[in-house]
């Protein structure tokens, strides 16, 4: 009994003591978010069901606001590391023209996005600064500017950039970048024209 | 009118400046010129003309019933709209379950007017240069209502508290091939997504200067845009499904926007980029 109104009293506690704008509401049921979710999208062909559901590692970073503990961090890097499928030839680098052209189209997979020939961009201005010319990039992500100046063009350096693009959270678990390769936003191909856009000396991306 | 013309005029030269940065300053100091008109002259954001619009079709009998909307219970009982805005999303026995302004109004067309509900939400939200859709004037008119009052969307009843714990965990909660959440654009401060700022809407200081604003008139597209329609956008760039209008939802998320904004001013319709 004690215990019990001891743990209320803490409670009461932790509930005054909640920083104002703090959501005092009780944490919702992830069933009921699931049927929400569910529910709020009738129109949604049978082909776009799954976008509906999470996998483990979406659930995992939602369920700890991107910002996994350690095990969960690590179980998260090692699936999504095994996801991640390697160019045949061995080669990382492709045409950083045809890169540059991907890092700035923002085409594909929104629901008004019906053409069955226009290839799907990797928007990578949306939240990069890249080339030093193109001044309207977004910053949710770090520049990208002589990304490979400074590695040195190393090839190992390659290989990290074509992973890191594949799937964001091999080296960053819960990373906020889209996992291009993993979810089949972008083809092996398209991933090396973007290595080269970042990689290749070349590249006005190294030319800042 | 001439006024939009001013404005358009005043963006038109701002995007044709050299470099883009720069440009971007010039358009906020243009919609801050075109802010400060606001406040010498409130009558001049064209959204007004949708909140007269919104107050016809308020007034006027219409439908299979051919009823008007004077007896949809906004909250504060039939028919009284003033001050009803402040205080959604809430919850409604009749309907059994919490509605924010827009949710409201089509139940109430539905329900008293007899209009089709499948009809209302098939295509609810206007393509670029066209008028926002009836249901969305109506929703400006009802928001104007409250302008100036503070946010203060009720929170005793259990659905309410429910809808506002569901909006926190919709707005968190990543989905779709690009692994979007809200939160990914939306809970830092001064993110852009190429040169759109984005407001970090989890901070109650941020939401409480937009959130007041919808529906606002939007600049770019010519045309008064909802919350509701905001958010159809949002989950568009989301690259998930077409957002159902007056889903559980939507109004939680609005109930989220809304909680995280009390005691901001509502100024509807807003202006924005
Ligand atoms: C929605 C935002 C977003 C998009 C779109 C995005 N990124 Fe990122 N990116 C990030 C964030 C955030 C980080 C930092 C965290 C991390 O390393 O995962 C990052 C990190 C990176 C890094 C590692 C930087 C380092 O310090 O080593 C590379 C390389 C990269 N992104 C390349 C790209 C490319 C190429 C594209 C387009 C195909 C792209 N990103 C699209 C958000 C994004
Ligand atoms: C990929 C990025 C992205 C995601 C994800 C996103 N938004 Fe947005 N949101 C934007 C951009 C960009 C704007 C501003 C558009 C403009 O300026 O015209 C915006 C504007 C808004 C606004 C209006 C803010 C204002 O200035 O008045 C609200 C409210 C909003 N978003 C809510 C949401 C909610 C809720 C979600 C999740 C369901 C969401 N957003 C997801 C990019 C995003």
């Amino acid at each position: 009994m004690r215990a019990l109104t001891f743990a209320l009293a803490l409670a009461a506690l932790a509930a005054a003591a909640a920083p104002a704008g703090a959501q005092q509401a009780p944490a919702a049921d992830p069933a009921k978010v699931q049927a929400v979710v569910k529910a709020a999208f009738p129109k949604a062909p049978a082909d776009w069901q799954a976008r509906l559901e999470q996998d483990a590692t979406m659930r995992e970073c939602t369920a700890h606001g991107n910002n996994p503990p350690k095990a969960a961090s690590e179980a998260i890097r090692k699936r999504e590391a095994a996801a991640i499928e390697y160019p045949p030839d061995g080669k990382f680098l492709g045409d950083w023209q045809k890169g540059e052209a991907l890092a700035q189209s923002g085409y594909g997979l929104r629901f008004t996005d019906t053409s069955t020939s226009r290839p799907n961009g990797g928007n990578c201005y949306a939240c990069h600064k890249l080339t030093r010319t193109e001044l309207s990039y977004g910053t949710i992500g770090p520049s990208l500017g002589n990304y490979g100046k400074i590695r040195d063009f190393g090839a190992e350096d390659a290989k990290a950039v074509y992973e890191k693009i594949y799937n964001s959270h091999a080296a960053f678990p819960c990373s906020l970048m889209p996992r291009f390769g993993a979810n089949k936003i972008l083809t092996i191909e398209q991933i090396k024209d973007l290595v080269a856009l970042l990689m290749s000396p070349e590249s006005p991306v190294n030319k800042e | 009118m001439t006024r939009s013309v001013f404005l358009l005029a005043v963006l038109v030269a701002a995007a044709g400046l050299p470099s883009i940065a720069p440009a971007q300053d010039a358009t906020e100091k243009a919609l801050e010129v075109y802010r400060q008109m606001l406040r010498d002259d409130p009558w001049s954001n064209p959204g007004n003309l949708d909140v007269d619009r919104g107050e016809q079709l308020w007034k006027t009998p219409r439908g299979p019933k051919n009823v008007s909307l004077e007896r949809c219970d906004l909250g504060k009982g039939p028919g009284k709209v003033e001050g009803a805005f402040a205080e959604l999303p809430r919850y409604f026995a009749d309907a059994d379950r919490v509605m924010d302004v827009e949710t409201r109004i089509l139940w109430c067309m539905v329900s008293l007017q007899g209009f089709s509900h499948a009809e209302l939400v098939a295509k609810p939200h206007p393509g670029g240069g066209q008028p926002v859709k009836e249901l969305g004037a109506i929703a400006t008119y009802v928001a104007h209502q409250s302008s100036g009052m503070k946010f203060a969307a009720p929170l005793a009843h259990p659905k309410e508290k429910e809808a506002a714990a569901l909006g926190e965990a919709l707005f968190v909660r990543r989905s779709g091939p690009f692994d979007f959440a809200c939160a990914t654009c939306h809970a830092d401060q001064g993110r852009r997504i190429r040169l759109q700022p984005l407001p970090f809407l989890s901070q109650p200081a941020e939401a409480r200067k937009v959130v007041g604003e919808w529906p606002g008139y939007r600049v770019s597209t010519s045309h008064v845009m909802t919350l509701q329609h905001r958010l159809y956008d949002c989950f568009w760039q989301m690259r998930m499904p077409q957002l159902e209008l007056g889903s559980e939802a939507s109004v939680a998320l609005v109930s989220y926007l809304v909680r995280q904004a009390a005691g901001g001013d509502v100024a509807a319709p807003g202006l924005k980029r």
